[in-house]
């Protein structure tokens, strides 16, 4: 009894031992807070590249891919069993994605994937991320009319951070269009009146012709708006068209170029549909807003090589119809998705005898609770490595999640180290609370106290201070991990500054996951280290000599 | 005094026949300080009957405290035995003679030896929340706290129940020290030098209050003094000098 009586006693009288405490409690808020984000921003990772990649990979090592996927999904799902949910084929190509802004063409380096429309969604989360609500239910490569998201759907806020998407689909098309003819109409009048001023000069091949493009640039920069002009592509062009239907003057161009294909009108029809990640087409300034390069409704040229050897390099053109945004920048600047079937026949990977289709690479989607290693293994044995290769998400990103979970281990150690820090100052001070007792503990020894029941004392006493340091650190760890995203704000108000820039983040908060077991873990370490190191003063204080404690002074 | 809670009914009327209650044969103590050993007992012999006030005196040094000491089992002697009613008591394992010291023998000290922490009262509770365990003592905490209240209430402290040792006199503190060395029912009590600290009025209360205890309550007492006047108050005097016992009155 007089264990915890003096216990308490001596916390009373020396309010500086909690002093020691602090660190302590520092030491745990910031293990919890660091633990939160960094699982939080694990786990959305995780999300996004399982979001992107299905549970299992199989794919030819070949870019011609296999032939017929339906007879390998049989023997997959043989091999599989009933851990086989859902499967999809897929094409995956790298290629080159061309736009035109204000006259100059981009061209981005991508993988362009094949996909199936229906099926996709269904064995990853591909649907989650699309930015119209209609595609995000069920995905279709036919340009919407309109609709699509001006807030980031994923992440929660109502502020319209995509201004620019708010006209995009038909209506941006068909104004694009429309532009595109008046302009037409504008430097075909020009073209005519210079004919009729220079009759003389109008003849041969050094005929004053403005260089189109820049002037076309011209007019629609000055409109504001972003500026896509149609890409001429096969014969098929917007421009041919446009200028057919409305000028009565024939332009020198239009007479010169051979005629291929059919004509198509570009207001009320569009090529393949396609959807880029946004990062292809976006870019995002410091105020959060997302500015577009290109919209759903403008025409892109993409260039892939062929199946068969050597692959040759073809293009054609494709209509945006939606974004693709997994928030991982790594897919969201390099993915763009068509629908396979076109790619197939694009690429030949239709067998013109048979009629079988080839395809890269087969997404298989698990039930839950499946084993996916286990899974992995046993396509790995049913079919010949040389010619296939299995692998599951988590193999796909390896490295990369190997490294976040490296920067986990790093940092707890170094923090584990902070409240290591904070027992040597419980270790030094209780030795200093040792020496001042010396004489209590040789007046409690005369009075019959046992040398565990001293050590007890000072045990205990470490005991309470680690649990009200990892007491308050955990509250305040769990306070300010629940309420990171405020006190960010709160932060920037304070500083002026942005601690986490959405242009460099794709999130818009912080995501915090606090996991109870590391919380726990956490805690009981803090207050393992405060008892451990109250362990040496404890001891020291039961084998004081009575005697010699008794003459202290 | 109440003989109700101090005096130990079988032993106080035994029979002279029994061995005395504590026997010291051939003591010796030596410290080593330095190269220098400093040999403070050399082989003391000594008793005290049951319900016998022995003073012990000694100049400064002359190993009276260490007798004192090792009386109370606090420290170990070199060679020689301490028997307590016949039975031998110094080479006994630690936690037997924690038990001892906490249940047979109350030390009072020269600079009384509160616990600054603790009131009055919980300084004389102490030793016995020292014997229970945290369980027990809340079936014993009404009856011990009885106990101490009267005891201090007796040496004239009713009133000081809840001061901390800071906030007492000398003599209040020293009564204090009295009242928690005879809490647990002692048979024996040790008094190193517990008049040394204070002014000749105080000091004559805590002899008186000895006197009285060992009168009315028959408690053997052992007292250590370096002053002759105050050693004239006990039954027999020890005189102590170069580690020996020198004349016994």
């Amino acid at each position: 009894m007089y264990k915890l009586l003096l216990c308490w006693r001596y916390l009373r009288t020396r309010w500086i031992a909690l002093a020691s405490v602090v660190s302590v409690m520092l030491g745990v808020a910031t293990m919890i807070v660091v633990n939160a984000v960094m699982a939080g921003f694990s786990h959305e990772m995780q999300t996004r590249i399982h979001g992107i990649l299905s549970d299992l990979v199989f794919e030819s090592h070949s870019l011609s891919g296999f032939q017929d996927p339906q007879w390998h999904m049989d023997e997959i799902r043989r091999a599989g069993g009933d851990d086989i949910e859902g499967m999809t084929p897929t094409v995956a190509v790298p290629a080159m994605l061309n736009f035109q802004i204000r006259g100059q063409w981009i061209t981005r380096q991508v993988m362009l994937i094949g996909i199936d429309e229906t099926t996709h969604a269904r064995v990853s989360d591909f649907g989650r991320y699309l930015q119209h609500p209609g595609n995000r239910e069920q995905l279709s490569f036919d340009l919407r009319d309109g609709g699509y998201d001006t807030v980031d759907s994923q992440a929660g806020i109502g502020d319209p951070t995509r201004p620019a998407l708010e006209g995009a689909g038909w209506p941006h098309r068909r104004m694009r269009v429309e532009r595109e003819r008046l302009w037409r109409e504008k430097l075909d009048a020009d073209q005519a009146a210079a004919d009729a001023t220079a009759v003389n000069a109008a003849e041969g091949p050094g005929n004053p012709v403005r260089p189109v493009d820049q002037q076309v640039d011209a007019v629609l920069s000055a409109t504001g708006a972003p500026a896509s002009p149609l890409p001429e592509g096969e014969g098929t062009t917007a421009t041919d068209v446009a200028s057919e239907q409305t000028s009565g003057t024939k332009n020198p161009f239009d007479v010169a170029r051979p005629e291929q294909g059919t004509r198509m009108d570009p207001a009320k029809e569009q090529f393949t549909g396609i959807v880029p990640g946004i990062g292809l087409a976006s870019f995002r300034d410091s105020a959060g807003i997302d500015r577009f390069l290109t919209l759903p409704g403008d025409d892109v040229k993409i260039t892939f090589p062929t199946a068969g050897t050597p692959p040759k390099a073809v293009s054609d053109t494709f209509t945006i119809v939606d974004f693709y945004e997994s928030k991982m920048s790594e897919y969201d600047s390099n993915f763009v998705f068509v629908p396979i079937a076109a790619l197939q026949r694009m690429r030949g990977m239709i067998d013109p005898q048979s009629g079988l289709v080839s395809v890269n690479s087969i997404q298989i989607k698990l039930r839950d609770g499946a084993n996916l290693d286990e899974v992995r293994d046993r396509l790995r044995r049913a079919f010949p490595a040389d010619l296939y290769a299995v692998s599951s998400w988590r193999d796909k990103q390896g490295p990369l999640l190997a490294a976040v979970d490296m920067e986990m281990a790093v940092l707890n150690i170094l923090l584990f180290m902070i409240i290591a820090v904070a027992g040597f100052g419980i270790l030094a001070i209780f030795f200093m609370i040792v020496v001042e007792k010396t004489r209590d503990i040789g007046i409690l020894k005369s009075l019959g106290a046992r040398a565990s029941g001293i050590a007890g004392i000072f045990l205990g006493y470490g005991l309470f201070l680690g649990v009200v340091g990892a007491g308050v650190g955990l509250a305040l760890g769990l306070s300010i991990a629940m309420n990171i995203n405020t006190i960010r704000v709160g932060v920037e108000w304070l500083t002026g500054q942005r601690v986490f820039d959405p242009s460099i983040y794709y999130f818009f908060k912080i995501p915090t996951i606090i996991d109870p077991v590391t919380v726990t873990w956490i805690v009981a370490g803090a207050v393992g280290i405060a008892v451990a190191s109250s362990v040496l003063p404890a001891l020291r204080a039961a084998r004081l000599h009575p005697v010699e404690a008794l003459r202290h002074e | 005094m109440s003989s109700s809670t101090l005096q130990r009914p079988a032993e106080a009327v035994a029979p002279i026949a029994l061995p005395p209650l504590l026997s010291v044969e051939g003591l010796t103590k030596r410290y080593r300080s330095g190269d220098r050993i400093l040999e403070v007992l050399r082989g003391v012999d000594f008793e005290l009957a049951e319900g016998e006030f022995v003073a012990v005196v000694g100049q400064s040094g002359s190993g009276k405290s260490t007798l004192l000491h090792l009386m109370g089992l606090l420290d170990a002697a070199d060679s020689g035995s301490v028997h307590l009613s016949g039975r031998r008591i110094d080479g006994l394992p630690g936690s037997e003679r924690d038990r001892l010291r906490n249940t047979d023998i109350g030390m009072v000290f020269q600079a009384y030896h509160l616990l600054p922490e603790l009131t009055a009262l919980e300084n004389v509770l102490a030793p016995l929340m020292v014997r229970h365990g945290i369980f027990a003592w809340f079936s014993v905490r009404a009856e011990a706290r009885r106990r101490a209240t009267e005891l201090l209430e007796r040496f004239g402290l009713g009133g000081r129940l809840h001061h901390k040792p800071r906030q007492l006199s000398g003599g209040e503190m020293q009564r204090v020290a009295i009242a928690r060395a005879l809490v647990g029912g002692p048979r024996l009590l040790l008094a190193d030098e517990p008049t040394g600290n204070l002014d000749a009025e105080s000091g004559t209360g805590i002899l008186d209050v000895l006197c009285s205890l060992n009168r009315s309550a028959g408690l053997s007492i052992v007292l250590v003094t370096h002053d002759a006047s105050i050693a004239r108050r006990a039954d027999r005097i020890v005189r102590l000098a170069a580690g020996r016992v020198e004349t016994a009155h």
